[in-house]
């Protein structure tokens, strides 16, 4: 059975009629007596009278509940019409006249309107229990009449009855309003623009069952024909919400009956209308009934109406899970998952507008905003907004709630209730996650706060995310006082909001973008401590081939020493590599620099007696380490050893070509050796200031070595020569000895400097224990 | 700014899947959907030993000759992604770190509606106006 919509006018006379019916006060309606009466007195044929009770579920029933009697009536209507009796033509079928009762009826509907003509007391006989229009029933969706008739009969039960159940007792919710406002003196009952909540719960409604039997100016006083239109509109809903209970009385038909009631209606109407100037206005009994209801589910009305039962509450209004979602968005202002008594009249009222036909909106409007959160404001219910600046933070601070601290903000609305007496900013919930509004907020509310502590918040600030978990956590710490330590330690010392705030954002701003949601994020990852990318090339790779022999005081050497030519390879590198980095490249520079020198070498006096061989062999050798420099230099491009081993081949190659031709140097072991090692000295000289990889000198060296034996002795037949030979050797010792002391010297200093800053190190230490 | 935002659930389904209109969404589902792949590379990588440390915002995914995918998994392994335009090079990624942000705060709320049930499509409307908030305005 799908709901019924009656019109206002529909609803009342079916109320009186079944009030007359029901002669024993049961609420139900036996199938015979005065019910048999008034449907024979509709002058309908038997059989549609039968078909009339068939559908309307007496039959099944046995007896005529209120909504089967309703729905009974409306068919009766549409009988006698002419309209084919279905259960879609309830609700389809406009316009249609109420149904005609003769004989005894007329009575009633005499009475009906009298009543309606006038605005008043007619003796609660009927109106005493005025059943709410069964449009209201529809409101309440499929449900069976049955159940409607049930919860109609027992009104009184509603509230215990199960969820099912109560929807259908929206019809009596609004008989249970019209009682309200029974007990008002005038009729000029507030504009409710929805006088809604009423007819849904009816159960709940039952608080007044009693008064409902008082007089009947409420009649008038409703706004009925607003409700018609909105029930009317109800109607058309329904199909779209799938709720329907009842059938949907196209009642707006009533018009036509009006005729008696316009009258009284119109003034009615007047009123009414005049209360669309604010729709979203909750009158005074509407809130009083939304705090019964409240109370029903939450006895404390400061308390929380948790999200599942508000949930199963809702659910019974039938509404598409869809819009009772978006009005649960709408109405938890502090999206906290539970419902505070402003929260939960709001979505109440909001339910019942939705029901009469009115679209949700998409923000919450200013009336149903939650009194009780002095914080502006927040038509921005739906807003998402995360940068706000700070005018709007506080609309951010309800709509940001942090989910994970439900019970702390339970206290919220304790807080909130208490600012609105001590009219001071509460902090509201905020969640948790940090954000910058909502750290505006908390500043807000500080601000209105007492100033006492002057711990500013600004201490609190600077680590940023955790400051700001911090501080919500210390804002939710502040349960029925407007400022606990927490917060008041936090108070700004500036005392002013802006400032606070803006120190806020400052600091925020400092803290960069402290955009992440929960901890603080892990600093990125830092680079390697192994410095993977260091400034200087040189460094990688001159630490990575000595990672062991870097010390203390060398770390700054390197890359200052420019490379030195480095002395003959032989034992000199060796020496001076295990010992220093630095040292071995400064003896790395000091070859290159003592190449051009070499030949100033020559010049020493000791060997003076080969000077004109050797002069000629320098010559030659000059000649033959340019070319081989050259030669040395393009494969000296490459680092590899092998390459080195190759030039020094090739240089070997050359000496011992040009040994023959210089005179057969190579007789003697010595001759070679020297030329190579030159050579070699020149090679890696070459090679030294491109080759930094210090295997590349030992590779050298082990080539050099190598090479000696391999270099064709070429029998050098000339004593010349082999003087030559042996006054170049001496010349290069003499080289080498000199190179010798210099790195010493070197090493020396170095030593010194390592000493020097060692002692620094020391002094400097008690200081950085402070 | 963005030119796709989904949410996906934790079983690897939409929960809410939002583009530009101009061509084929398709093709942005379908890079979503790709990208659960290195979404889950990352988590995975990184949450052996620190799983309260992991970050939620993971960064830049993948990046295509058109457009930038950017992931962010809750703790709860939901997951948000974000494809957003290459042109749009102004876009730094504090900008994204905030997008982020907001999408997991209406999330939340989302969360918060107790007649919401987890798992189910989101369909609310407060969550569409902040998403349409931050798609690209080019639509």
């Amino acid at each position: 059975m799908e709901g019924l919509t009656l019109s206002e006018a529909e609803q009342r006379y079916y109320c009186d009629l079944f009030a007359y019916c029901d002669t024993e006060s049961t609420k139900k309606v036996a199938s015979n007596g005065r019910v048999l009466e008034l449907f024979r007195a509709a002058q309908l044929p038997n059989d549609v009278v039968m078909q009339i009770m068939e559908l309307c579920g007496a039959t099944r029933l046995g007896y005529f509940g209120r909504s089967q009697f309703y729905i009974a009536l409306k068919l009766v209507a549409v009988a006698q019409s002419g309209l084919p009796l279905r259960v879609e033509s309830l609700n389809t079928v406009k316009d249609l006249p109420l149904p005609r009762f003769v004989v005894s009826k007329n009575e009633q509907e005499s009475r009906h309107t009298a009543l309606y003509s006038s605005d008043a007391d007619n003796p609660a006989s009927y109106s005493g229990v005025i059943p709410p229009p069964p449009g209201r029933i529809q409101v309440k969706k499929g449900s069976v009449s049955h159940d409607a008739v049930q919860q109609r009969t027992s009104t009184d039960q509603q509230e215990s009855t199960s969820p099912v159940v109560s929807p259908q007792q929206s019809p009596p919710t609004s008989p249970h309003t019209w009682r309200k406002h029974s007990r008002h003196p005038s009729g000029g009952n507030n504009e409710r623009p929805l006088a809604g909540p009423g007819p849904f719960w009816a159960p709940f409604s039952e608080a007044q069952p009693g008064s409902s039997t008082s007089s009947d100016p409420i009649w008038s006083g409703h706004s009925p024909p607003p409700h018609q239109e909105n029930w009317v509109s109800f109607a058309d809903t329904p199909p779209t919400s799938a709720l329907l209970a009842m059938h949907p009385a196209s009642v707006q038909d009533q018009t036509t009956v009006r005729t008696v009631a316009s009258a009284t209606t119109t003034n009615e109407i007047r009123r009414q209308s005049s209360s669309y100037d604010d729709p979203w206005k909750i009158t005074d009994e509407q809130r009083q009934y939304y705090v019964n209801q409240f109370k029903t589910i939450q006895p404390d009305l400061n308390g929380f109406i948790p999200g599942s039962a508000a949930k199963e509450f809702f659910t019974k209004s039938k509404l598409p899970i869809l819009e009772l979602s978006h009005i649960w968005e709408l109405s938890d202002f502090d999206k906290d998952g539970a419902l505070t008594l402003d929260e939960f009249c709001a979505a109440f009222h909001l339910v019942v507008a939705r029901k009469n036909g009115y679209d949700l909106p998409e923000k919450l409007p200013e009336s149903l905003m939650p009194k009780l959160i002095d914080l502006e404001d927040s038509t921005e219910v739906g807003e998402q907004t995360g940068e706000v600046g700070y005018s709007s933070s506080p609309a951010e601070a309800p709509p940001s709630k942090s989910p994970s601290m439900p019970s702390l903000n339970q206290t919220w609305p304790e807080l909130n209730q208490s600012s609105e007496d001590t009219a001071i900013v509460h902090p509201v919930p905020i969640r948790m996650t940090p954000s910058k509004i909502h750290m505006q907020e908390m500043e807000l509310k500080r601000t209105g706060s007492d100033h006492t502590n002057p711990t500013s918040p600004l201490l609190v600030k600077p680590p940023d995310l955790p400051e700001e978990n911090k501080m919500s956590s210390s804002v939710k710490y502040t349960p029925g006082n407007t400022v606990t330590d927490g917060y008041s330690s936090s108070d700004s010392y500036t005392s002013d909001p802006e400032q606070i705030g803006s120190s806020v954002t400052r600091q925020r701003s400092h803290s960069g973008t402290s955009p992440d949601n929960t901890a603080p994020p892990p600093p990125p990852p830092r680079p390697h401590p192994s410095h993977s990318r260091s400034s200087s090339l040189d460094m990688n790779r001159s630490f990575s081939v000595t990672p062991g022999q870097q010390q203390a005081g060398v770390v700054a050497y390197p890359p200052a020493v420019p490379p030195r030519p480095q002395p003959s390879q032989g034992a000199g590198p060796h020496v001076h590599r295990p010992v220093d980095a630095e040292g071995l490249i400064a003896h790395t520079s000091t070859s290159p620099q003592q190449i051009p020198e070499q030949p100033n070498f020559a010049d020493f006096s000791q060997f003076e007696v080969f000077a004109a061989s050797a002069v000629n062999k320098e010559e030659e050798d000059e000649i033959e380490t340019h070319s081989e420099v050259l030669q040395v230099e393009k494969p000296s491009d490459s680092a590899s050893s092998l390459r080195v081993a190759k030039a020094d081949g090739r240089v070997e190659e050359k000496s011992s070509a040009n040994v023959p031709s210089s005179a057969g140097k190579g007789t003697t072991p010595l001759a070679p050796p020297p030329k190579p090692i030159r050579r070699r000295l020149k090679s890696e000289d070459e090679l030294r200031p491109e080759a930094e990889e210090h295997t590349q000198k030992t590779g050298v060296i082990a080539a050099v070595l190598a090479s000696q034996p391999s270099i064709p002795r070429s029998v050098g037949k000339d004593k010349k020569a082999i003087q030559a030979s042996i006054r170049r050797n001496k010349e290069t010792n003499t080289v080498l000895a000199r190179l010798n002391s210099e790195l010493q010297q070197q090493l020396k200093d170095v030593l010194e400097e390592r000493i020097s800053l060692e002692v620094q190190l020391e002094q400097l230490r008690p200081f950085s224990h402070l | 700014m963005a030119v796709c935002v989904a949410v996906i659930a934790k079983e690897n389904y939409p929960l809410y899947i939002r583009s530009v209109p101009t061509e084929n969404e398709l093709k942005f589902h379908y890079t979503v959907h790709t990208s659960l792949d290195v979404v889950d590379e990352k988590i995975s990588a990184m949450g052996k030993a620190l799983v309260d440390q992991r970050e939620l915002y993971l960064g830049l995914l993948y990046p295509t000759e058109d457009y930038k995918v950017y992931g962010y998994v809750t703790n709860s392994k939901v997951k948000f992604v974000m494809v957003v335009d290459s042109s749009n090079t102004a876009l730094r990624d504090n900008e994204i770190r905030s997008m982020f942000r907001k999408l997991h705060n209406s999330y939340t709320d989302i969360m918060c509606n107790p007649f919401y049930n987890p798992g189910d499509r989101i369909h609310s409307r407060a969550f569409d106006n902040m998403v349409n908030s931050m798609m690209m305005q080019v639509c």
